[in-house]
């Protein structure tokens, strides 16, 4: 088993259990420094970011909705995380070379054609369709995925296997190139 | 910045630095997986659930960590699921590989970024309606595997362990 792939990057059997071991460390340095223990997670910060925009335009419905009182609109530990996602992914892509910029992915051109407003259409509608299903289901495959998972949880197993299996059905149907 | 701010911060510079090393960040890994033609994102996952499984249940056991369960609230996490796995498939990426994958230089992953700050504000307008019906139908709490089967996660840990192991030997003999 190769431990660098082809194109510079790491197995992600290397890369996956390093980040097994950052979720422990994450673990005991929250609960040591911060007095809870936080997991790592990503969706409940697209609630706060949409909260604090929101906030913007209408505070008194922000501050007044019920599922903004019970996330907290605020700028947290878990808000950081995900801000610190996008700065380690433009450190690792830029400092091997593999960053690369792109507007149409080039499974979905196959398909669908160059179109950056179908691409665009496609990724909002997909977006917001998958978060309320996030919220829904109390996490993503971060998560539910990853954190849920670590510990065992029961919600975890099952929340993954639906994400994967709703995601295999539909990407079957939209991805899957017709044999003629 | 605040203390847990930057403890944030530096957390998640780590994540991404390692989802991008890992190649998981890609729209083509994502739907690959669901493809069932790469599983890139399988590996990666299971890896780190191994390693941070084993840790996080040491941890537990030793009381120096809570743990802390999202609900077993069976009709969220099954309609949740499956509008996310359908959202996912068309827009390629998932809410923490999204902004990563913006990193990486991957321009149209804004649009699914605004998606899912749209879809948040529309999930918070409906959440009333939701808790009174998905959200109420069967909620089983905060439970773990263990406490639901009665049996030590210790015993769960090996079984779970191998089957990974196995999935990893498949992946490899089928090439995926």
């Amino acid at each position: 088993m190769k431990l660098v792939t082809e194109d510079g990057g790491w197995s992600p059997y290397l890369a996956g259990a390093l980040l097994g071991v950052l979720a422990i460390v994450s673990v005991y340095a929250t609960t040591q420094w911060l007095g809870k223990t936080n997991y790592l997670g990503a969706s409940t910060t697209f609630v706060r970011a949409a909260g604090l925009l929101e906030r913007t335009v209408f505070p008194e419905r922000v501050a007044s909705n019920e599922y903004f009182i019970k996330e907290k609109v605020r700028v947290d530990w878990q808000f950081m995380l995900v801000i610190g996602i996008f700065f380690g992914a433009l450190i690792s892509s830029t400092t091997d070379r593999s960053f690369k910029l792109e507007r149409v992915p080039p499974i979905w051109q196959e398909k669908f054609g160059p179109s950056v407003g179908k691409r665009a259409a496609g990724a909002f509608l997909g977006g917001s369709v998958a978060m309320i299903g996030a919220r829904m289901a109390d996490g993503c495959p971060s998560g539910h995925g990853l954190s849920g998972m670590m510990q065992l949880s029961v919600s975890a197993f099952l929340a993954l296997a639906v994400f994967f299996g709703t995601g295999t059905l539909v990407a079957g149907f939209l991805y899957r190139r017709r044999q003629s | 910045m605040s203390n847990d701010q930057i403890l944030g911060l530096l957390t998640g510079i780590v994540f991404g630095f390692l989802l991008q090393k890992g190649r998981v960040l890609r729209f083509e890994k994502q739907v690959g997986a669901m493809l069932l033609q790469d599983m890139t994102i399988l590996k990666f996952m299971l890896s780190a659930i191994l390693v941070g499984m084993i840790g996080i249940q040491l941890l537990a056991g030793a009381e120096i960590i809570s743990l802390s369960h999202k609900p077993m609230n069976v009709g969220a996490v099954l309609v949740g699921g499956a509008l996310f796995g359908c959202g996912w498939a068309v827009m390629g990426y998932c809410p923490g590989t999204s902004i990563g994958a913006l990193g990486e230089g991957r321009l149209h992953a804004v649009f699914a970024i605004a998606g899912m700050v749209t879809g948040a504000a529309v999930y918070a307008e409906l959440y009333p309606f939701f808790k009174s019906t998905i959200l109420a139908w069967k909620d089983f709490g905060k439970i773990g595997l263990a406490e639901m089967l009665n049996i030590s996660p210790w015993v769960i840990m090996p079984i779970f362990s191998a089957l990974i192991l196995l999935g990893f030997v498949w992946f490899e003999r089928k090439n995926l």
